[in-house]
């Protein structure tokens, strides 16, 4: 009896779980990497003034792939010095002829895509397939959209004339390193600003490696300044006077800290902060699909993804069917070398973050919440972390508060749409949402009253250039994509 | 014997009714020649919080009303205003303003409200779009009400900044909890007696009047304020910006000063924008 109830589940689990293991598929394009990264100040690679680097690892296996200049302060001024004097040609510059220049950076980019994915990957530890068919070529979409309205100003907002602010001050994550870049960089620079920016501390070398197109693409030297660092050179980025504008993405934490540091000025500011996206799957939706679009919703980029669709809400009709699916799934997902071409989930980004979501992992254990890890073999060396399910969550439990940026999802179950929407709008941020549904009206109703600034209604973590990407609530404010994100780097006259 | 006449007991509008302020606290105000006019309600955070639950629960419910129903409601509060804009004009003058001006603020005030209502069915077409992305899926980004909005009114122009700073805020479907003027308070008075009957819903508009010092700070940090409107000097933004730091608020500052709110460039779409949230849906395009 015992032995055919175990044949009929392992019936029902996709056969190809463990019958066979793959050959390693590793990408083996070169990353041409440098030995030594220095900061990008007035189109020129400059040494910090305090002569000091710090190494940056590949977090796949914590050997070191460069060291990276640590600016200070001073630094800091030198780069909002040469953007602020190449924002006289450039904010004046014909909007046809900036937009030659962002073009041009797409094109280059596009030309070594592969070299630029191998190098984010070695830098960030995300799976080469994301690197190679998201992160590059939508940071080379992003510059070609961005390059078409730098000539069309005058369409960005009705009856009135915008022109630029001046010089950006623009901080961004580690989870995107490239991808963050390219949404900061391109529409500020579309609508004729100069940027100093500082890439995270543990992913600056895509960042400087664009530094080298930049000088190939002849933009103009200040333009563009980039420097390095951690926290304290981002706050240093934030509060500096020469910024007529600040745009920052990263955790909310972070975000109230600049808001209270910039209190006392008039700087227009944009935050994309953190999310604790509710994924809802209703019980006529289709469940194969839904089951594909949670898991992308949450292991995408090891759930280093602040729109990451972390809270599970299942219609408990279906709850039972939709998590023996899910952990049928999770059972064959690829732990392991970021670089091998059949790796779902890489590395975890650095010591620290999986630090934070072991912390938070364990307070759902300790909170009465169930867990569900995957069976499968984490690489020795290196930062890694089990595909995770939290079942008999409630909403006071810190992992469905708490933003874990990790492959864990958290699930919930409700009877009403009422009771979802309900549920799902119990947060204080509100940057995305996810429902699964075949009714058409459902899905138009729970995208009016989602709080959130997207809602993915039968799909999960779609980006585009010219679709609005942005936050409710403690998710930020102000919008990134599209002729809406333009207006946020712009003046009214 | 001469008639001694019947004056009137100021009450702030909460929640679509009349109340004195939960703390049973007033402020004298006199008029322009020094005289006694009345004692004010000096409303303190407590009528903030009961107002901000009123203007929370008639959120839903303000929002979910047809564009076109909203623009027939601003347009009747102008209609309300036009018929009482002698009583308006005169408790301007009383508390001080020259008649010339009391009265081209009211004129512009009532141009004002009819301008946000025609807007009210518009700025969606204008501030949303379809989005052409590279996948298939239709894609498409709408305004949205953020929900709960603080307004500062200025002291000068008292009831034209006031209304100013409301009507673009409602026109989308928020809800209001403003403090009017502390020096001259009591056209927001009327204007809540005109609100009153208006057909705006109950709750909509929150009027308070009081203390700048004591409030300021109350607008700046409740959680569930979600944006602040706000004419202030620059401790005040100072402290408007420090509060909602905390909970991620929205602030706008006003930006005309003295006659400057007489002018058009007071008014327009870019306010309404700063009051709405954009949000966008995706759907795969399918069989």
């Amino acid at each position: 009896m015992a032995t055919q109830r175990k044949t009929n589940e392992a019936r029902s689990r996709l056969i190809f779980g463990d019958l066979w293991e793959y050959d390693p598929a590793p990408e083996t394009a070169d990353p041409k990497l440098k030995e030594r990264y220095d900061l990008f100040i007035g189109g020129k690679f400059t040494r910090p003034r305090s002569g000091k680097y710090f190494a940056s690892i590949n977090p796949a296996n914590e050997r070191k792939l460069a060291d990276i200049a640590l600016a200070g302060a001073a630094d800091v001024d030198l780069a909002y010095a040469a953007a602020s004097r190449a924002f006289v040609r450039w904010g004046s510059m014909p909007g046809r002829e900036r937009g030659k220049y962002l073009f041009r950076i797409a094109r280059l980019l596009q030309d070594r895509a592969r070299e630029f994915a191998v190098a984010e990957t070695l830098d960030g530890g995300k799976p080469i397939k994301e690197s190679r068919d998201f992160d590059v070529p939508m940071a080379a979409a992003h510059f070609f959209y961005h390059a078409g309205w730098a000539d069309k100003l005058e369409y960005v907002a009705p009856g009135r004339r915008v022109v630029p602010l001046g010089v950006v001050g623009q901080v961004i994550p580690w989870n995107f390193p490239l991808l963050m870049l390219a949404w900061k960089l391109a529409p500020a620079l579309a609508m004729g600003n100069c940027v100093v920016l500082k890439p995270a501390e543990t992913t600056s070398i895509t960042a400087l490696k664009l530094a080298e197109i930049l000088q190939d693409a002849e933009l103009p030297a200040g333009v563009v300044n980039f420097v390095t660092g951690a926290g304290e050179i981002g706050a240093a980025v934030m509060g500096h006077p020469g910024a007529a504008k600040v745009a920052f993405t990263g955790s909310t934490e972070v975000g109230k800290a600049i808001m209270r540091q910039l209190a006392g000025t008039n700087r227009k500011m944009t935050m994309e902060l953190g999310g604790k996206a509710a994924n809802i799957v209703f019980d006529d939706a289709p469940i194969d699909q839904a089951v594909e679009g949670i898991v992308n919703g949450i292991f995408f980029n090891q759930g280093h993804v602040c729109c990451a669709g972390s809270r599970l809400l299942v219609q408990e009709s279906v709850a039972d069917q939709v998590i023996s699916k899910l952990k049928n799934r999770i059972r064959v997902l690829r732990v392991g070398d970021p670089l091998d071409k059949n790796t779902d989930l890489g590395a975890i980004n650095s010591r620290e973050q999986l630090s934070t979501i072991r912390r938070l992992v364990a307070s759902g254990v300790r909170e009465g919440a169930v867990m569900y890890q995957a069976p499968c073999e984490l690489p020795e060396r290196g930062f890694y972390f089990p595909p995770t399910l939290f079942t008999r969550v409630t909403q006071s439990h810190r992992i469905a508060r708490e933003e874990i940026f990790g492959p864990v999802l958290s699930i919930l179950t409700f009877r009403t749409v009422d009771e979802a929407i309900e549920k799902a709008n119990n947060t204080a941020f509100g940057l995305s949402a996810g429902v699964w549904t075949d009714k058409g009206s459902r899905i138009l109703r729970m995208s009016t009253e989602l709080k959130a600034g997207v809602v993915w209604a039968n799909t999960f973590n779609r980006f585009d250039p010219s679709s609005p990407f942005g936050g409710y609530k403690e998710s930020g404010f102000g919008r990134e994509g599209g002729r809406q994100g333009l207006l946020d780097y712009v003046g009214l006259t | 014997m001469s008639r001694i006449p019947v004056t009137k007991t100021p009450k702030v509008y909460i929640a679509g009714a009349f109340v004195r302020s939960e703390s049973a606290r007033t402020f004298k105000v006199s008029d322009a020649s020094g005289a006694f006019f009345a004692n004010m309600p000096q409303c303190t955070r407590k009528d903030l919080r009961n107002a901000v639950e009123a203007a929370a629960k008639a959120g839903p419910g303000w929002a979910r009303r047809t564009p076109y129903n909203r623009a027939q409601i601003l347009y009747r509060l102008a209609e309300m205003l036009e018929a009482r804009s002698g009583e308006l004009v005169e408790s301007l003058v009383r508390f001080g303003a020259r008649r010339a001006d009391a009265e081209k603020g009211m004129t512009v005030g009532v141009d004002r409200l009819i301008h946000y209502a025609g807007w009210s069915d518009k700025y969606a077409q204008l501030l949303g779009s379809v989005n052409p992305v590279a996948s298939p899926h239709f894609n498409f980004t709408v305004p949205e009400p953020m929900g709960v909005v603080g307004v500062i009114a200025p002291d000068s122009p008292p009831l034209l900044g006031l209304l100013s700073m409301i009507a673009p805020v409602i026109a989308s479907g928020n809800t209001v909890v403003a403090l009017a003027s502390e020096k001259v308070p009591y056209p927001a008075i009327l204007l809540g007696e005109m609100l009153a009957t208006s057909d705006l819903p109950g709750g909509v508009v929150n009027l308070l009047t009081g203390f700048r010092k004591e409030m300021v700070p109350t607008f700046a940090t409740h959680a569930h304020i979600r944006a602040i409107f706000a004419a202030a000097d620059a401790d005040e933004r100072k402290a408007l910006r420090l509060g909602a730091a905390a909970s991620v608020k929205r602030v706008r500052f006003a930006e005309p000063v003295g006659k400057a709110w007489f002018s058009d460039s007071a008014q327009g779409l870019d306010l309404i924008r700063d009051f709405v949230e954009l949000k966008t849906t995706w759907h795969p395009i399918g069989s």
